[in-house]
This record gives C-alpha cells, structure tokens and sequence, in this order.
C-alpha cells in the first residue's frame, strides 16, 4: 500500500472554522479545524455530541458552508460557488447515506436511487440501467417498484447506499448509517462498505459506537471542534 | 427517457394523492368557483340573448309609435262616452311626408273583435294593416301569401291568420282558402305566418297568455269597423277612439334611428295634448340591454374574482402546510443535488396541478348546470367558448400566484436544518 501522502487528496480542510449564533451566544463547532481526506480511504469519524463531527460531515457535504477557511472538493475552493454550483457539486461528485435512510416516500425503489440524477443539469441516458444494476448489487434487484415504507429499515438503508453511488461520487458520506438497525443488519450494511472501501471508494463514516468505528480503515476522534487523535487500525498504516 | 416535467407533474400528482381527501377537499374550492363563473356566465348569456332576440324581432332599424290610453279620469267611468285618444292619420302622414331617413311607415290598428270557424272561437288581435307589414318587421309567412296592394285598393275581405289562431282555428285542415268569421263578417284566409318569440314589452299586459293574431287591410278594416272600437269588459261597455294604435317607422341607415326618434318625440309632443303615447326605440332597447349585460358581467366577475380568491387561499393554506410536514422530504432532496429552482418547480406543479385539477373538473361542472338549467328551468343558456379558457387560465392563474410563496419558503429552507426536522 502506498503512502497515504501520496494518494490524491478528495478533500482539503484548512483553518476551517465554523461558529453558529445560538440567540447571544457563539458556538464555535469547528475551530481551526485542518485535515485532508484522500482517494480510497475509509474513515470513522468519531466524538461526542457536540465535538463538531455532524457540523464536519455538513460542511463536507456542501450543505453546509465554512465560516472561515479554506474546503476544497476534488480541488475545487467550494467557498467561492454559489447555492446553485453548490447543489450541483452534491448531485455530481457526492454521496450521502443517513442515519434514518431518508428515502422520499412517494417514489419507488427504481426511482428513488436515481433522485441525485435527476438534478443534474445533464442526466445521464443511462441513469434507469445504473439504478437497476446497484439494486442487484446490494441484493434489491426484485424489489424495484416497492415503496420505502414497504421495505424493512436494513432494505431501506441499502437503497440509500444505492442511491449514494448512483452518481460515482468523489466522496460518500455517512452520518450513523447503522444507527436505527439491529446489530445483524447493521454487520451486513457494514459488510457493503467495506466491500465498497475495497472498491477503491472514499468513504466517510461518522459514528459515536467504538465498534463501528474499528471497522473502519481509519479513525478520526473530534473534540471542541479540534481534532483530538488520529488513530489506524491497522489495515494500512497512517 | 420521460422529460422533466412530465416527471415533476407526475411526482406532484403521487405527493398529492398521498392526502387524497386533502387534496380533494383542497380543489373544491376552485372547482366551486370555477363552475359558478361558467353557469353564470352561461346564463347570463343567455338571458342577454333572449333579450337582444326579443328586441331584434321589433327591428333595430324600427321606430315604433304607439297609442297609449291616458289615465282616465274618476269621473267619466260611470257615464257611456266616446274617448278619444292615440295616433292619428295626421302623425302619420306627417311622418311619412316630412322626415328625411324614413323609408317606410306602416300603421296599424288593433280591433277587438271574435274571429269563429265554426264552432270554434278566439279572440285575437285583429290587425289592420299595410301590405309592407311583414317586410318591416321581419315577419315570415309560413303558407299561402301575406296581405298585398290588390287586397288594400279592393278593400277585399281577406284575412291572414298568425300561427296560433291559424292552429286553433284549423287544427286538422289547411287554414289558406277557408273562410273565417271576424265581427260579423265574412274573410277569406290568404295566408298564416310563423310564430314570433313572445316579447315582454310588446304588448300592455305582458304575462297575459297569447291570443293570436289575425290581419286584414287597413282599408278593409275601416270600411267594415269604422274608428270606434267597443270594448265589453267586464260587464260595462266601453267605446273608444283611435285611428292608429301603432306606427312602425323603418329608418333607411341605422345611424339614423336616434335622428328619427328624436323627431318623432318632438312632433309627438307638439302636435299631442296629453300624453297619449309612447316611442319605443329597439335599438335603444338594445344598447341598454347591453349595458346591463355588461354590469351584470362586472358583478358577476367580482363574484366570481372573489370565490376563486377564497378558493386560491385555500390551496395556499394546504400548500403551507404540505411545505412545513414535508419539510425533511425538500432537505433530502436538497442534499441529493436538487437547486432551489428544483424546489420551486416542484412545489409550484403541485399547487397548480390541484388548481388546474379544481378548474377542469370546475369546468365541467359548469357546462352541466346550465345544461340542467335549460332543461329544468326552460331558461336558454349559452356556453360561450370562452368561458371554460377563460376558467382554465384563471386557475392555473390561482395555482402559480398562490404557490408560489408556499414554494419559495419550501426552496429558502436551510438544508441542515430540513434533514433534522423530524
């Protein structure tokens, strides 16, 4: 394996800082917060509440933006674009898993994992094919014309992660992906990161269960909005 | 690949139908308005031609004198006397000799006397006319002839029965050639002539059932009815004198009718002591019929202004409230990619595809009440094509104007937030 130095960065955080105004009171979520995420890396981000990791994930995730600093996407200073570019970055190049799945319930299975395209100023021709090809992946191939809410939780969450790779996105990103699953189902959507972690995807899990986060290739652990420790676990070293 | 908005429409109409009875409840609300403007409208219309019609068949080239009986005095009821009043040959001739613009003058007059054929009897009213009659007013002669020059010199006993007597009188053969009884004399019938649309101001007592019609000659008339008319009512005799009971002046140009109007007015005035008639102009009927219509369409557009915006506020209600319960729905879809514009677009169709669903059903609601209107209340109604544009525009109006606030407060919503809305 090589160097972590010398894969290329997906993500570049520097000095970045975000406060919220809470009525009086500031909060400072990140506080000078820098790191680089790269190409192929599978990282568990971990904290209590309150240590800035859903505020990280936000920002990461463009839905978000920085107070001060500098966030590059795949390069690209994501400061600068504006609500449109931003919601064109999301529907491009990123892929979001949540912890409550977050499926739109009037639509199908098939038309659910192709929502990221439909926003896209350019559609792809062959979103429909795409869709139907990671259903099989994730083992919903005969389930395509089900609502979500005629899925069980472990189903909904695959169609999710389905959904997030519908668009090959730089950069996939899970807040608590296994947080509303017992712990059969949450080992089997675990299962189907790694295998993605395998495929050379980058992926970025955040999580406050310790087991969760060993599963994982790397641990980032949040404190006040500063990293307090970076941790490998061993399957490749830092 | 379907395109986008038929998928946006088709999304719009699977979010709705998630709250059928909202959405359903919601579209009542133009769907009311809607059908009401267009049954009003229809009825309107219709009312307004039935009127125009009624108002055509006097002729809007037409200047119509008449013989009007003054309020009678207390003191002459009692006593058996002759009164005189009305039109007389003078105002006729005056008319006919001295105005510019006229082109023909028919005088009428009207006696009250029993036409029989056999053992059948009716009253109508006994015309006394000129040939040019049924030319100046549009009359049409539905067998044999109407009266002519020849029958008017001869001073012939010939007489032409208007549709109802001629069906009364000869309910099972044909009238043309038989002869009738009018008074106490013999007439030879010529002819009958097609019904005419019953006008509410024709004659003094509108309301009272037709009597029917039957002419004969001016000269005939007068040769064997002479000017006093003896009237039997109610046990007391009556006797009266008038020499013309109408004057139809047909005016060459219609620009014209006001001029001729005017004039006849002036020398009525002048030549009458008492107001013993009255001028009835059909174009000046007409125009005013007219600016009813056009009042009654602005009252009614308020109306109708009014139950649509009640109807539009109402969808703005449900669509403020959708924004709000869907308001994780519009976070995740932020967060997948979709812009503002996506947001506004999505919400927008919604709104207008409950208006439009509203409008059209609206729509045909409104083509059927004035259907059942015609049919139960034998009103005449007209659907103008129109209306129903008119009403599709207005709601699909309704559904972008008050969606669009519910739309951009869904679109402006902060995406953090949005997902963690439970």
């Amino acid at each position: 394996m090589a160097a972590p130095e010398e894969l290329p960065a997906v993500a570049e955080l520097e000095d970045v800082h975000r406060v919220y105004l809470m009525g009086d009171n500031e909060v400072r979520a990140l506080n000078g917060f820098s790191f680089t995420f790269r190409q192929g890396q599978y990282w568990a981000i971990m904290g209590s509440s309150g240590s800035g990791k859903s505020t990280l994930l936000n920002i990461l995730g463009c839905i978000d933006r920085v107070t001060s600093g500098i966030y590059r996407l795949g390069g690209e200073d994501v400061a600068s674009l504006d609500d449109d570019d931003l919601s064109d970055l999301r529907s491009r190049r990123l892929g979001f898993v949540f912890q409550s799945y977050n499926l739109i319930p009037q639509l199908n299975v098939l038309e659910n994992m192709q929502v990221p395209l439909f926003y896209q100023d350019d559609p792809p021709e062959d979103g429909e094919d795409r869709a139907r090809a990671l259903a099989e992946r994730v083992g919903l191939g005969d389930r395509l014309d089900h609502r979500p809410q005629e899925l069980s939780g472990g189903q909904q969450q695959r169609v999710a992660i389905a959904r997030a790779l519908i668009n090959d996105p730089t950069l996939i990103l899970a807040d608590e992906a296994t947080g509303n699953l017992d712990s059969q189902t949450a080992q089997e959507i675990l299962d189907l990161f790694d295998e993605l972690h395998d495929e050379g995807k980058t992926i970025l899990l955040v999580t406050h269960e310790p087991d969760i986060g060993t599963r994982a290739e790397h641990i980032l652990r949040l404190k006040d909005g500063l990293i307090e420790e970076v941790l490998s676990n061993g399957r490749s070293g830092l | 690949m379907q395109s986008t908005l038929t998928r946006t429409v088709r999304l719009g109409v699977r979010s709705l139908m998630l709250h059928k009875l909202r959405a359903i409840l919601t579209t009542l609300g133009v769907l009311f308005g809607v059908s009401s403007v267009i049954a009003m409208l229809a009825i309107g219309e219709g009312a307004s031609a039935e009127a125009q019609d009624q108002i055509r068949q006097l002729g809007s080239q037409n200047v119509i004198l008449r013989s009007v009986k003054p309020a009678e005095d207390q003191n002459t009821t009692q006593t058996t006397r002759v009164l005189s009043y009305g039109l007389t040959q003078q105002d006729l001739d005056r008319v006919k000799d001295t105005f510019p613009g006229v082109r023909r003058v028919v005088p009428l007059r009207e006696l009250p006397e029993e036409t029989r054929f056999g053992s059948r009897v009716l009253r109508p009213d006994v015309i006394s006319t000129m040939p040019s009659y049924v030319e100046v007013t549009g009359r049409v002669v539905s067998m044999g002839r109407f009266l002519n020059d020849f029958d008017q010199r001869s001073v012939s006993n010939v007489c032409v029965l208007g549709h109802e007597v001629a069906r009364y009188l000869f309910p099972f053969q044909g009238p043309v050639g038989q002869r009738v009884k009018i008074g106490a004399d013999y007439f030879t019938v010529v002819g009958t002539l097609l019904p005419r649309v019953r006008l509410g101001s024709d004659r003094a007592n509108p309301g009272e059932e037709i009597t029917g019609e039957v002419f004969i000659p001016l000269s005939t008339g007068r040769k064997w009815f002479g000017d006093i008319l003896v009237k039997l009512r109610a046990g007391s005799r009556e006797m009266e004198e008038v020499q013309l009971h109408e004057i139809i002046v047909e005016v060459g140009h219609p620009e014209n009718v006001p001029m001729v109007a005017a004039a006849c007015r002036e020398m009525l005035s002048r030549n009458h002591d008492e107001r013993d008639y009255e001028v009835v102009v059909p174009l000046e009927l007409l125009l005013r019929a007219e600016e009813t219509k056009r009042i009654f369409n602005i009252v009614l557009g308020s109306i109708a202004g009014i139950s649509l915006l009640v109807g539009g506020i109402g969808i703005m209600n449900v669509m403020l409230a959708t924004v709000t319960e869907r308001t994780r729905e519009i976070g995740i879809r932020r967060a997948l990619g979709a812009k503002r514009r996506h947001i506004i677009t999505q919400f927008l169709v919604e709104t207008v595809v409950l208006s439009v669903g509203g409008g059209i059903l609206g729509i045909l609601l409104g083509v059927i009440i004035p259907i059942a209107v015609e049919h139960f209340a034998d009103m005449r109604t007209i659907v103008t094509p129109g209306a129903p544009l008119l009403a599709f525009g207005i709601s699909a109006g309704i559904g972008v104007i008050f969606g669009l606030y519910p739309a951009w407060r869904a679109a402006n919503m902060d995406p953090v937030e949005a997902l963690r809305h439970e």
